[in-house]
């Protein structure tokens, strides 16, 4: 698909986001909460999948980005005083998303290049520490509410804003790592020191795949403050980021549909277990546990196409 | 290449996995999902109210304690006939530990299930979540243990039965400064925890006001076990009393570290030292510390001694104060039900907003203007006597 072709695909999706939000209140609230769930989750999926999936660099701050977003978000809106419902939310919703995301992408670019010089393991605590460190930060505000939380956020995000960023990410991520540009992350991933032989500024390819993703996990920490209404820090944890990390692992490391669909289905499956009351995270743990048994490419391994889908099951028909 | 054994075990055990879950795991998740989801209704001949608590996480104790007190007043409402010749049916859900699980149990108890009213939770930071939620849908909601002052706040649908932070840390400015008489107090918060920063703020505003001295503010984060240094930054400055405004594991070992680092003070704590454990942890070293407290066991009263008793019977242990505040919640909305003769949410508020000098477990309780309740609180050392202030 070509990128104009993708054009008119973000088009249309984000025209059905909007005409599904008119309907909105036909949704019972329990239902719509989980979908907005969804959604913020399949943003903080995708753009963890660029970082983790198509460049090959193991992130675990996600939720700090997150935080930053979310704290960011709701010191514009609440400082500019947007009510639910009124017109001023159309502007200052988006103005404090997008803030929410650069603040985000900054941090991003600050974790991303000292972490440069590390892989693997090493990045990996580095940046989980990087995540820990916001979120301390932020429980040490006092202006920010500490650890009593930001209490007051104009609950803002319907539907429409969150599937519009959800098509937006989507569109962007998935044009990025199919540009030709885009090709070097893979190549950063698959063996650094080629790409680097091949005259790929690998240094480069992995700061921006950090700002972008920081960034839109920022964008998704915005509509997350903005639905629930109340953030704390501990919302932040690395908990949290290992959340992602799942989703991205079980989808199937960089590839953007199946990521999608793990994170939709990682958000319904607790919920759907709630009748079996305390057992059900045992339930979550184990199909997790079974999942990466018996499928440790992810769900969907790195590609997902019918032909490829279908020759699968043809193969696990057959006996081993 | 020549597989380990372990690896041909693995390599067994999920081809058996996979013939028992079919041809791919998705499918297999699809199946678990339509199976859970087959939910079920309530009833006519009954009124259905939502309970939310941690009943599993981080603070799994305290919901725990939660759940006891609620289910043992929906258990006797039923045996004496119910509320307006109703059942009380009590829906109880998890939260994790985790606000933004709060958040979701309690629009589905609301949306989906229909509860009337809303009872929960111990931590303000799950409460806060929760909140917002039942305002905007008109569901009243009573927190049994929330004393973040922020709670009641939201809207005039959201109510308490607790006392707050700052009434606290007057109550123990005032224990210290008037009926101990000292003047020089330090203080050792939780800084991850949002309610120990809370009341040691209260605390210190009350205490300066009466013109007692903070000489030294020393922090800790949940889950430590060492607190040697601030204990010894402590005894440089010299108090005449620690203020520990947290929970009584980290309290109890601040104490006992604080005792074999020879400091000979009296300690004192809020209703988060309310535990068995307390004891259990601190031993022979909580000898001269204070705390204040919703209720204290050996209150006379008649409905505390019924409280004490009924428990013990049921669940074998002894109440603490977190399931006596629940008690008290549930109790309050029932009777609140009683008096509205409806479940009908504006009718409901109203009822529980009049509620005067209700004789609960925990104090006599009347709603004030704020929508938190004006009752009296308990200062317990550590051992066999306690006083009340």
């Amino acid at each position: 698909m070509g990128v104009h072709a993708t054009k008119v695909v973000l088009l249309a999706a984000i025209a059905i986001s909007f005409i599904v939000s008119l309907f909105q209140s036909q949704i019972n609230p329990y239902f719509l909460q989980i979908i907005i769930y969804i959604g913020i989750n399949i943003i903080l999926a995708t753009s963890l999948n660029l970082i983790n999936g198509y460049a090959g660099q193991f992130s675990l701050g996600h939720a700090g980005f997150m935080a930053l977003g979310g704290y960011t978000g709701a010191v514009v809106s609440t400082t500019l005083g947007a009510t639910p419902g009124g017109s001023s939310a159309v502007i200052i919703l988006p103005l404090a998303l997008v803030l929410g995301g650069i603040v985000a992408a900054l941090a991003g670019l600050l974790v991303g290049i000292p972490s440069l010089r590390l892989r693997g393991d090493y990045l990996a605590i580095t940046t989980l520490g990087f995540g820990e460190i916001i979120r301390v930060v932020i429980q040490n505000l006092d202006f920010l509410g500490g650890a009593r939380g930001f209490t007051g956020i104009p609950k803002l995000t319907n539907f429409f804003w969150v599937f519009s960023v959800v098509s937006i990410t989507v569109f962007v991520i998935s044009n990025l790592v199919n540009s030709s540009y885009g090709k070097g992350f893979l190549a950063v991933r698959d063996d650094e020191i080629a790409a680097q032989a091949m005259g790929i500024n690998t240094t480069k390819y992995k700061v921006v795949a950090f700002v972008t993703g920081a960034f839109f996990a920022g964008v998704a920490g915005g509509l997350y403050a903005h639905f629930v209404s109340y953030i704390n820090p501990q919302q932040f944890s690395f908990i949290r980021s290992i959340e992602i990390v799942v989703m991205v692992i079980v989808g199937g490391m960089g590839n953007t549909p199946g990521v999608i669909i793990a994170a939709a289905l990682l958000t319904i499956l607790p919920e759907a277990l709630r009748p079996i009351a305390e057992y059900r995270m045992v339930i979550y743990s184990l199909s997790l546990v079974i999942i990466m048994i018996t499928r440790p490419q992810g769900l969907f391994g790195r590609e997902l196409s019918l032909r490829s889908l279908l020759g699968r099951l043809r193969k696990q028909a057959m006996p081993v | 290449m020549q597989p380990l054994p372990l690896d041909s075990y693995l390599n067994r055990f999920s081809t058996a996995i996979r013939a028992c879950l079919g041809l791919h795991p998705l499918v297999a998740l699809c199946g678990i999902l339509l199976l859970a989801g087959c939910g079920g209704g309530g009833g006519d001949n009954t009124i259905q109210i939502g309970e939310y608590s941690s009943l599993t996480g981080t603070a799994a104790t305290f919901g725990t304690s939660t759940h006891k007190g609620a289910t043992l007043v929906m258990q006797e409402t039923n045996a004496s006939g119910g509320v307006l010749g109703k059942q009380i049916k009590l829906l109880t859900e998890d939260t994790q530990s985790k606000p933004e699980e709060a958040a979701t149990v309690v629009t589905k108890l609301i949306t989906r299930d229909g509860v009337k009213a809303v009872v929960g939770e111990v931590a303000s930071g799950r409460t806060l979540a929760a909140a917002p939620i039942c305002q905007s849908n008109g569901v009243p909601m009573i927190t049994p243990s929330s004393t973040n002052p922020k709670v009641t706040q939201v809207g005039d649908y959201i109510f308490r039965v607790c006392f707050t932070d700052d009434f606290q840390g007057d109550v123990i400015a005032r224990f210290v400064h008037n009926s101990l008489n000292l003047k020089r107090a330090a203080i050792l918060k939780d800084v991850k925890n949002e309610y120990s920063v809370g009341l040691a703020h209260y605390f210190a505003q009350s205490f300066k006001q009466m013109g007692g001295e903070v000489v030294v503010e020393q922090a800790y984060s949940e889950g430590d076990n060492d607190f040697k240094a601030q204990l010894t930054a402590i005894k440089a400055a010299d108090p005449e009393i620690i203020i520990v405004p947290g929970y009584y594991n980290e309290a109890a070992l601040i104490v006992k570290q604080g005792r074999e680092l020879n400091i000979k003070v009296p300690f004192m704590g809020g209703d988060g030292w309310d535990s068995a454990k307390l004891l259990e942890i601190g031993g022979a070293s909580m000898e001269g510390t204070y705390y204040a407290n919703h209720y204290s066991t050996s209150d006379p009263r008649p409905v505390v001694q019924n409280f004490v008793k009924k428990f013990h019977e049921k669940y074998n242990e002894t109440p603490d104060a977190i399931a006596a505040l629940s008690y008290d919640a549930v109790s309050i909305l029932m009777d609140a039900i009683r008096r509205a003769g409806s479940t009908d949410g504006p009718k409901l508020r109203d009822a529980i907003a009049a509620t005067k000098d209700f004789d609960g477990v925990s104090g006599t309780i009347t709603i004030d203007n704020n929508r938190n309740a004006s009752k009296s609180a308990v200062v317990l050392a550590s051992g066999p006597d306690d006083r009340q202030e």
